[in-house]
């Protein structure tokens, strides 16, 4: 795991120590609102509902046992003795005091961690496939290219006023877990016939109001040439990105608005100026940073096969976990787990102080001391020996945590919505959780199988609606909660954006379309390998406009 | 009818102004009934903002139901009692106790 050098110790505390002394400055009224705004911000504080909000950055999702012990400490000493994980990898406490986030700072920092550029007008925290470094399908782990984009970003001066924030994604796969299609930079690391390492490059993703799928820009580039080639792009950005409109002022638009043939001319001819000097990154820097990231050394647990045969005929509940929630390892004795943060009718993403305790408990004793945030908003432990998957299963039923339901319809992302969010219009985490309690039955949801349901409380889209395979988004319409649905949205390597399907429901009615639209699904699908996506793209919207609406049409 | 909201800054808590002060509760917020009444609380939120007691003032609607004062839009409602989905949170935790 990246540890931090005397640089990066020096970089935290100084900015600990600033944005203090400006916390005591605002609170002694030295500042005004308006003044310190921008500050906060810098920082990671946001105003929300009922109180402050602290988003905290987990780079490329990646934390230790300590790390999470702390996020834990912290909700209990200075939170609610919770914590929201969300789908930028990022964790968020809802309630903590301004004259407290001081010491929380302190405290982040002393487990190298920290809130910088986690709001704001800048290149925010990069996110990366949560089974990097893990995954049988990767090239090699993205993450080493994550924390060189890490580096060069944190506080550059050209790029920390952008016309709006800035967000970059990496996978090393072919098949992408880390939604790059919707990242202003998506960077896919791959091979080319030499068998050299590079990146396709893709630009102009994006969700919020106007929802938009990256364009490929280059099909390989060079891993030297990482920085040099991102500076072109965000220079191109920075300059011709549009400051007059706030909802205009994202990369998608002007790539949308200028073209990707010309933007791309654009960004190879600032390229051609940069690429041969003090940005080509050395051989042995990667390296370097690569040899942070080596995974543990994994010793031969063959026990592990006959050890798992046992444990599922003994208890039906590992058995399903282990189809549902356990994928392979590149290492044929391990194996990645989910600890699914959506137990049946919880918050998605929240975890309390003590399942975060507990969590590092089991990560430093059978993990190797190791732990990803997803952005599904679950966790992971990305190397745990078959011989003791057991041991962790039962260590997460006894913390409620051991829900077999990874990538099934009640794995859904959900954002804050109008429970806690200042922008919201509607809520999202009590349709979560009733859609959640609907398909309770994880045999139904098996029968279902695959289906990515997502849910935004406004039109800005934290909760990524417009890729869920259904998406929902809650609107406020005479001044009650109203939900549109989209089907047909996906953010892996076929991204997709989804298409409104119709009117919309109230919070009354809303779960029932849920289960009508799934019901249709299971009417027309082929057979049960056919996912809901791959039906829905095979028949499109009709059938599903049919079941929900054609009642009201005769009745009209 | 409108009364004054705003969070405190110290710790960001949603408050409402009655009494000549900010309650932590909105049951007894001081009513404007006409516009003279909402000018008035206007001033005192833009002075308290000034003065560094409170951030994000705002007027909003309310209306008087069984002899309390309550915040007429879901927003509203949802800050004066706290998140939906957790009865232990916010507002409504102490009133529940
Ligand atoms: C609660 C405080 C939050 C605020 C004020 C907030 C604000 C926003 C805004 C204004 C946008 C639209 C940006 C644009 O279109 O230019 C946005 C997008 C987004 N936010 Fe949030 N957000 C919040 C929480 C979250 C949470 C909890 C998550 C994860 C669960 C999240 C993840 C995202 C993502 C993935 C996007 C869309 C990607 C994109 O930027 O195009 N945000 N947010
Ligand atoms: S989508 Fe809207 S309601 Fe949900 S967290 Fe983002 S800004 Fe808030």
């Amino acid at each position: 795991m990246y540890r931090y050098d005397e640089f990066d110790h020096d970089f935290v505390q100084a900015r600990v120590a600033e944005f203090s002394d400006q916390v005591q400055r605002r609170l002694a009224g030295e500042i005004t609102e308006d003044q310190f705004r921008p500050l906060r911000l810098m920082n990671g504080v946001y105003l929300q509902l009922h109180a402050y909000m602290l988003r905290i950055a987990v780079p490329y999702g990646t934390l230790n046992g300590k790390q999470l012990r702390m996020l834990g400490h912290i909700a209990r000493k200075y939170d609610k003795g919770y914590g929201h994980f969300t789908t930028r990898q990022n964790i968020q406490f809802n309630w903590p005091a301004l004259s407290d986030i001081p010491a929380i700072l302190a405290d982040l920092a002393s487990v190298e961690m920290h809130a910088i550029q986690t709001s704001g007008n800048c290149i925010r925290n990069v996110t990366a496939d949560h089974f990097a470094g893990v995954a049988a399908d990767e090239v090699a782990d993205p993450r080493p290219y994550a924390e060189i984009l890490r580096q060069w970003s944190s506080v550059h001066p050209e790029f920390s006023f952008l016309p709006r924030k800035f967000k970059i994604a990496v996978t090393g796969a072919e098949r992408d877990r880390a939604a790059i299609q919707t990242h202003d930079i998506g960077l896919h690391l791959k091979k080319n016939a030499a068998g050299e390492l590079g990146f396709a490059v893709y630009i102009g993703g994006g969700q919020g109001r106007t929802p938009m799928v990256a364009r490929k820009i280059r099909d390989f580039l060079p891993e030297a040439d990482l920085l040099s080639y991102c500076t072109a792009i965000l220079r191109v950005y920075n300059l011709y990105g549009r400051r007059d409109n706030k909802y205009k002022a994202r990369i998608k638009i002007l790539v949308h608005e200028t073209g990707v043939e010309e933007i791309t001319r654009q960004v190879e001819a600032e390229w051609q100026e940069l690429k041969d000097a003090e940005l080509k990154l050395p051989e042995a820097d990667i390296r370097a940073i690569e040899a942070y990231f080596a995974p543990p050394v994994l010793a031969g647990r063959p026990e592990g096969d006959q050890a798992v045969k046992l444990a599922r005929l003994d208890s039906k509940g590992f058995s399903e976990w282990l189809d549902q929630n356990v994928v392979t390892h590149r290492h044929p004795d391990y194996a990645a787990v989910t600890i699914s943060l959506k137990g049946i009718g919880e918050v998605p993403g929240d975890a309390s102080d003590s399942q975060m305790e507990a969590i590092a408990d089991i990560a430093e004793k059978y993990g190797f001391d190791e732990l990803r945030v997803s952005h599904e908003q679950n966790l992971i432990l990305p190397h745990v020996a078959r011989a003791d998957l057991k041991a962790v299963y039962d260590a997460l039923v006894g913390i409620g945590l051991a829900t077999a339901n990874s990538n099934l319809i009640s794995d859904i992302i959900a954002c804050p919505g109008l429970d806690y969010c200042a922008l919201a219009t509607a809520r999202s985490i009590p349709i979560a959780q009733e859609i959640s309690r609907r398909f309770a039955s994880l045999e139904r949801q098996r029968e279902i199988g695959e289906l990515k349901l997502k849910i935004s409380g406004c039109i800005n889209a934290c909760g990524h609606h417009h890729v869920g395979h259904i998406g929902i988004l809650g609107v406020e319409k005479k001044g009650s909660e109203l939900y549109q649905v989209t089907l047909g949205g996906s953010a892996d390597e076929n991204t997709s954006v989804g298409e409104i399907i119709g009117r919309g429901f109230s919070s009354e009615e809303i779960t029932d379309a849920i289960e009508q639209i799934v019901e249709t699904y299971l009417g027309l699908r082929l057979d049960p390998q056919e996912k809901f996506i791959d039906a829905y793209r095979r028949v499109g919207p009709a059938p599903f406009k049919e079941a929900l609406y054609a009642g009201e049409a005769k009745a009209a | 009818m409108k009364i004054l909201t705003a969070n405190r800054l110290t710790d960001g808590i949603a408050v409402w102004y009655a009494d000549g002060g900010w309650a932590e509760t909105v049951d007894h917020a001081d009513l404007a009934h006409d516009k003279a009444a909402e000018n008035r609380l206007e001033a005192i939120g833009a002075k308290a903002y000034a003065a560094n007691e409170v951030v994000d003032v705002n007027l909003i609607d309310a209306e008087v139901v069984n002899g309390v004062v309550q915040p007429v839009r879901l927003r509203e409602k949802i800050r004066a009692a706290g998140p939906t989905i957790r009865n232990d949170l916010g507002k409504q935790a102490a009133r529940a106790a």
